[in-house]
């Protein structure tokens, strides 16, 4: 006999809890769910767009009735069969119709309802909240027949009203309590930007105003409203009224069945209320003293509910740092946390009027607690992230306010203002999407998250440079992103635990196999992915060295064939040229391998090495032996490992050169090749600050000066240039040695999988890095040690292995019938 | 009625991994799974061609090597919301030897 669940309120949060436990559990209860709305679930975030005639009702229907018949749940809507009566005893709900369902677990989320201000009048036809479809459809029906609307409350909800009933072609003036308009999440700086700009488009505002009563039409007997009456005595005509002076949680019910409400149903961290079988979610929800209504919350939430409900028992929610979006085509407004100046907190900010633009940063202790943009809103999530993460930002506090573009942004730079982007403005350049085909998206295919447009549209899929935007668009669209931060996020959808605890718990209990890890931290698909499986591998490889048994099936094809397969499934070859030095007798070889072979192309590579194209798997054993015998090794240029070390010709010809720059970037090499790490890894050393081999986009970058060395980390030349920052100075060779590999075993040991060292560097901060490589030499020297220590398990030509004999069934057919047939 | 044709031994597919047949038509990808299931896929992905046979095996599921397609082994269709089918074809295992047959399911 299955268990009966009954959900109170067929809302986003509501009905996301079994989505989300009908995906863990599909069979575990009888589902009987009751809405007061005649409606399926609707997402509630798209009707201001909805009024302003950008969509329609169909469009944001999330569930339709088809799928509560496919998931076998009941479902009662209409006022009919609104409930009314919680009998916590019998454990029973009762209907307005009397109908009664008993429970076994019964979910709360009645949601909220809008605050209708008490005052004289407030009780004529015409008079509306702003809440759900049925609000929605009076006022569009009100936009027919009459000219002039009033709405009370110049908050994110009155605003969005406000400007859908002009887009409908009323005379819209909005009435403000406060001085400045949204000032729960501008300040005011940002409020005068925002009031000028929509002023611009038509609105008329009353600010710091108070509505004294709604009056009557003039035409005797009609109970329809005709004008609202303030308090210092003006009359402004009005037709219809929208209030939208915030929102209340509805726990009248809640409250008659005795469970502890104060503002809102109290909920501990798994949701429950104060009764153990009734559970609450969404708006209508208080936990440790806060109240959400914004969607990634109300989403989160969800997720722990479903997690108890299925009796797995381990999700807590702890609470969510929100942010907040103007839906208002046209204006980008971007806000979150706290942004009120204090004694504690230093404000950086930028603000340039004529363009419209205003930044503010409210930073407390070096870490971000809030953020007000305005204009300019592209780095919003940046920031949010920072935020949400508590990262120390002195390393990047000169550039904060300039953004993460400032750092360098090859692609997008100035043009980035999501609002004033057109539908056909491509967004990403990889995969060739437009801003419209991803908003389209969003719509059509009900997506909320990043990785729900990255399968869907492609976009931000590749190379990922785009992500900030792509975040941008969603959050315009909705309202609100909802994507975790890279600390909580999990690795992947195999499993709930994030990159940085997989490691730890690697280490503490010592698991040893990809199996054990799997097994130990319950991962829910029994052979992971095509993501997780190379990310355990390094991370198991990088713990236990030689004392891990390496899994080829759980690499990248790269690493497993030791070559770079191409469009067409041909391969590339690189061999490693030590520090960009060749001789006569390297290049014969190549030339003569290269004749033999029948390569297609022979291409300089950027980091001073020569790439053989277009051989088939089956040739690369013969064609590592030929390159085996005038003593070329693998380059690693397919791996997540170090790829070369470019260097400048240095003191030995040039007449600048102040250090001998070749010997020093082939000392480099011969140090750190072979080594798996996190992401590819490239080094060059210059002999002198003109640096002709580019070392200050490099992972590692080596600098010589008169006097030594200068080291640089968190160089990158790709997708986002990133110039490196300054780690040191030191004086001999064997110097530059050590620090680059107790940098590189650190990076090894700390950064997550696919993550290049400026992402990584960004995420802790130069500060930690110095701490560990300059400032404490005895910590320097025994990450240099665990580094020799781990390369003496790594440092095995893989051509000539392969060459020999090993590993055969990767490069030939296990059969050939061709002939046969 | 199937023509089964011995293509080789269990053991001479790494678990987790593929081999390749090669056939006038072209490459037939075998897969083997963890817990020792055959399955055997046209060796081109419906996307762009790339071959399947060298790409990561998980559950049922193969990646694609050049664009993280996600193909079904037993069907050879794309995981949603990706789109695109690729041919399998009939393979058993008996006493430790693996039969394949080149009669297609489209």
């Amino acid at each position: 006999m299955k268990e009966r669940l009954v959900l109170i309120g067929n809302g986003m949060a509501g009905i996301r809890t079994l989505e989300e436990l009908l995906e863990l559990t599909p069979d575990k209860y009888n589902i009987t769910v009751f809405g007061a709305e005649p409606y399926g679930n609707y997402n509630r975030i798209l009707l201001s767009p909805v009024l302003a005639a950008d969509k329609t009702i169909d469009e944001i229907m999330l569930n339709d009735w088809q799928w509560y018949r496919d998931q076998n749940i009941t479902l009662h809507t209409g006022h009919d069969k609104s409930i009314t009566h919680i009998d916590r005893i019998k454990r029973a709900v009762t209907t307005q119709d009397g109908l009664s369902v008993s429970y076994d677990r019964l979910i709360v989320a009645t949601g909220s309802n809008p605050f209708m201000l008490p005052i004289p009048g407030s009780d004529l036809d015409g008079i509306i909240g702003f809440r759900d479809i049925h609000d929605v459809n009076t006022m569009l029906e009100a936009t027919k027949n009459y000219k002039k609307a009033v709405v009370i409350g110049g908050g994110l909800l009155g605003l969005e009203a406000a400007n859908g009933l002009m887009k409908q072609g009323m005379e819209v003036t909005v009435i403000h309590l406060m001085g400045t308009l949204m000032e729960r999440q501008l300040d005011k700086p940002a409020a005068l930007l925002l009031k000028k700009h929509l002023e611009e488009k038509g609105l008329n505002f009353l600010l710091d105003t108070q509505t004294d009563s709604i009056l009557a039409r003039n035409d005797g007997a009609s109970q329809r409203v005709g004008a609202v009456k303030l308090q210092n005595g003006q009359i402004v005509e009005a037709d219809l009224v929208v209030m939208a002076v915030g929102i209340r949680p509805n726990i009248a019910l809640a409250q008659e069945a005795g469970l502890h409400c104060e503002r809102g149903i109290v909920v501990n961290d798994t949701m429950q209320t104060f009764d153990p079988s009734i559970y609450a979610v969404g708006e209508c929800v208080q936990h440790r003293g806060g109240l959400y209504g914004l969607v990634a919350p109300l989403f989160e939430q969800a997720k722990v509910c479903a997690n108890h409900l299925a009796e797995m028992g381990y999700a807590r929610y702890e609470g969510s740092i929100t942010s907040t979006k103007l839906k208002v085509t046209g204006i980008d407004l971007f806000s979150a946390g706290n942004f009120h100046s204090d004694e504690q907190s230093e404000d950086i900010v930028y603000q340039d009027s004529q363009e419209g633009v205003y930044k503010k940063l409210c930073i407390r202790d070096n870490k971000i607690q809030g953020a007000v943009l305005y204009g300019d809103t592209i780095d919003g999530s940046w920031y949010f992230q920072l935020m949400k993460d508590q990262t120390d930002i002195s390393d990047m506090r000169s550039n904060l306010l300039f953004g993460q573009a400032h750092l360098g942004d090859s692609g997008h730079g100035e043009a980035d203002r999501v609002a004033m982007m057109t539908d056909d403005a491509e967004v990403c350049g990889c995969n060739g999407v437009c801003k419209g085909t991803i908003t389209k998206a969003i719509v059509d295919k009900k997506l909320f998250t990043l990785d729900d447009v990255r399968s869907h549209t492609k976009a931000s899929s590749s190379c990922g440079s785009c992500t900030a935007l792509v975040e941008q668009i969603i959050s315009s669209t909705l309202g609100g992103e909802y994507s975790d931060s890279p600390e909580h996020k999990p690795l992947c959808k195999c499993t709930d635990h994030p990159h940085d605890h997989v490691r730890r718990t690697i280490l503490d209990q010592q698991l040893k196999t990809i199996p054990d890890v799997m097994h130990f931290m319950d991962w829910k698909q029994t052979d992971g992915c095509h993501i997780c499986r190379p990310a355990l591998n390094y991370y198991l490889l990088c713990a236990w060295n030689g004392d891990y048994q390496d899994s080829p099936e759980s690499r990248f094809i790269n690493e497993r064939a030791h070559a770079n397969i191409q469009k067409d499934g041909s391969y590339s070859v690189v061999p490693r040229m030590w520090g960009g030095i060749t001789s006569p007798k390297e290049l014969r070889a190549i030339a003569d391998t290269a004749e033999k072979f029948e390569v297609k192309t022979l291409k300089v590579t950027g980091g001073q090495r020569i790439d053989l194209f277009g051989l088939s798997r089956h040739q690369l054993p013969e064609v590592w032996s030929d390159l085996s015998a005038a003593g070329l090794v693998s380059g690693h240029a397919y791996g997540k490992s170090l790829r070369t070390v470019k260097t400048c010709v240095g003191s030995e010809w040039c007449r600048f050169g102040t250090q001998d720059a070749t010997t020093m970037g082939i000392k480099l090499e011969q140090l750190t090749w072979g080594s798996w790490m996190p992401h590819k890894f490239k080094m060059a050393v210059s002999g002198c600050p003109r640096n002709c081999s580019e070392a200050t986009i490099k992972d590692f970058g080596v600098v010589a000066v008169d006097s030594g060395w200068e080291l640089h980390i968190g160089g990158n030349g790709g997708i986002k240039v990133r110039v490196t920052d300054f780690l040191c100075k030191v004086s001999t060779e064997e110097e530059v040695l050590e620090y680059s590999g107790a940098f590189i075993q650190m990076y090894r040991e700390e950064a997550h999988y696919l993550e290049r060292t400026a992402p990584w560097l960004e995420r802790v901060g130069l500060s930690h890095v110095k701490q560990r490589l300059v400032d404490n030499d005895e910590e320097r020297k025994v990450l240099f040690e665990r580094f020799k220590e781990s390369q003496k398990s790594s440092q095995d030509d893989p051509w000539s292995e392969r060459a020999k004999g090993h590993a055969q069934h990767q490069f030939n057919h296990l059969k050939t019938l061709g002939e046969a047939l | 009625m199937s023509t089964w044709i011995p293509i080789g031994r269990l053991e001479d597919i790494p678990p987790l991994g593929a081999r390749t047949v090669n056939t006038e038509e072209g490459d037939i990808a075998v897969f083997r799974t963890q817990d020792d299931q055959l399955f055997a896929l046209f060796d081109r992905c419906p996307h762009k061609g790339g071959p399947l046979s060298m790409g990561i095996v998980h559950g049922k599921s193969v990646t694609c090597p050049l664009h993280n397609w996600v193909l079904d082994l037993e069907q050879g269709c794309a995981k949603a919301p990706d789109e695109g089918c690729v041919r399998h074809y009939p393979v058993k295992l008996e006493d430790g030897q693996v039969f394949l047959s080149l009669e297609k399911n489209d």
